[in-house]
């Protein structure tokens, strides 16, 4: 399914300034895993090294947090919106 | 708090805008009676100048750094409290205000923030969709959101209740910490402003344990403490305490990692529990909290009874927010009553079926 993922701020010097990629994907992971091929130097800022998504990335499919709708495993459909938000902590 | 300016991050020609913290460290003989311990303390921020919570304290550094850095509009996304303290200094600093908050946040808490001239965004939706749209919002516009881009200025703030309960125990620790969390940040920070007093020598090193609270309608960092969890689930808030209702804490791991460290724990109470704390702070110490606060007395309560907190250890109680702010939620414990005629015949008559009515009681 084509979707855009929206790439936050703090990640666009991983992807060349990119702030949205249009990609084809079923599932979140997909669509992770294909802008992470695309821009691999944002890789590791994706997914920790047991290749779980970093816990202080937040990613949502359009309005809702992706661990309220079963995690990366969840389906995407045509028009659909990823977005990634880091949280903002610590200091 | 401006008296710890050389442990804030703050330059040398730095002039205290106004008077923040300072607030009073109770000591609570009536509530530790109560409770059945004997060394217990209630740090008072819920008479923090100038907005009557902790927050006061973060906004105070957070606005030194937006002056430093140029930011003509400040702003954050809030529970409440927070939009209160941004807007309050914001004026008095000549800074225009614009703050995110939730749709459903108390009226207290709103009007608290208008009157100060303070532009409001109201957000349909929980705090955390509030906190996404900030994240993009400090993305697109060049403003200062004191929790967003300039948060390592704001969270530093917090550790100055912890120096100021340091001083008032006569530059000692105490052995246990009670502490609501939210987004889980303070938590972090009184252990920061410990540890930095070890280190300068102005306290003994000794250890402290760091109890976290939370409301059971909001406790993804209490579950997670309590089940052993190495990552807190996030949770859609449902609790009266909405100052805490914050279901993706992101300051959740590292308040996890502190309690557990220190030999802590985390403990959640129910909405009825906190309406009943409320009123136990307020009839034995004569401190009025808000919801937040509720929270954490009664898990201080809860705590004592589990074994967890011994009687005689010194405790803190750390009451972050004023009960005026939240009066919606008690309001339904207080019928309003039948109000008498000015003659003392009337007053006499009242007082006869008051006692006839405590007498049916008991």
């Amino acid at each position: 399914m084509p979707v855009t993922i929206e790439i936050p701020t703090a990640f666009r010097r991983f992807t060349d300034g990119t702030p949205k990629y249009d990609c084809s994907a079923a599932t979140i992971a997909e669509a992770l895993n294909d802008l992470t091929a695309r821009f691999p130097a944002l890789s590791r800022h994706v997914r920790d090294e047991e290749g779980q998504i970093r816990q202080f990335l937040n990613v949502y499919l359009n309005e809702e947090d992706i661990r309220f709708l079963g995690g990366e495993a969840c389906s995407l459909k045509e028009g659909d919106r990823v977005l990634l938000v880091p949280s903002i902590a610590g200091g | 708090m401006w008296r710890y300016a050389e442990l804030l991050p703050l330059t040398e020609d730095f002039r205290a805008p106004n008077a923040v913290g300072g607030t009073p460290l109770v000591a609570a003989s009536k509530l530790a009676a109560r409770l059945g311990v004997r060394k217990l303390y209630v740090k008072n921020d819920a008479v923090c100048f100038p907005s009557l919570s902790f927050k006061d304290r973060v906004v105070g550094t957070a606005l030194v750094a937006a002056r430093r850095f140029g930011f003509a509009t400040v702003g954050c996304s809030s529970t409440g409290n927070l939009a209160n303290a941004v807007a309050a200094q914001a004026a008095q600093q000549g800074l225009d205000a614009c703050v995110f908050i939730p749709a459903d946040l108390e009226t207290a808490k709103v009007l608290n923030t208008a009157v100060y001239g303070a532009r409001i965004v109201r957000i349909n939706g929980n705090y955390d969709h509030v906190n996404r749209l900030c994240a993009q919002v400090a993305d697109r516009f060049q403003w200062g959101l004191v929790n967003v881009n300039l948060r390592p200025y704001y969270s530093e703030g917090s550790k100055t209740h912890g120096y100021e309960i340091a001083e008032q125990l006569g530059w000692r620790l105490p052995d246990n910490v009670v502490v609501p969390m939210a987004g889980g940040s303070l938590i972090t920070k009184i252990a920061k402003a410990f540890k930095e007093l070890v280190t300068l020598g102005w306290v003994e090193e000794k250890p402290v344990k760091f109890f976290g609270a939370q409301a059971t309608g909001c406790s993804p960092i209490s579950d997670g403490v309590k089940r052993g969890l190495a990552r807190f689930e996030p949770q859609k808030p449902n609790t009266i305490a909405r100052s805490l209702a914050i279901g993706n804490p992101a300051d959740g791991p590292f308040a996890m990692k502190q309690i557990r460290e220190s030999g802590g724990w985390a403990e959640d109470i129910s909405d009825p529990e906190i309406v009943d704390a409320i009123k136990l702070l307020a009839e034995t110490e004569g401190v009025f909290t808000e919801t937040a606060g509720g929270v954490t007395a009664g898990v201080t309560q809860k705590l004592i009874r589990q074994g967890r907190i011994g009687a005689d250890e010194t405790t803190v109680v750390c009451i972050t927010g004023n009960g005026l702010k939240t009066t919606d939620a008690i309001a339904a414990e207080f019928p309003v009553t039948e109000a008498i005629a000015p003659r003392l015949e009337a007053f006499e008559a009242h007082l006869d079926s008051q006692l006839t009515v405590a007498a049916a009681a008991k």
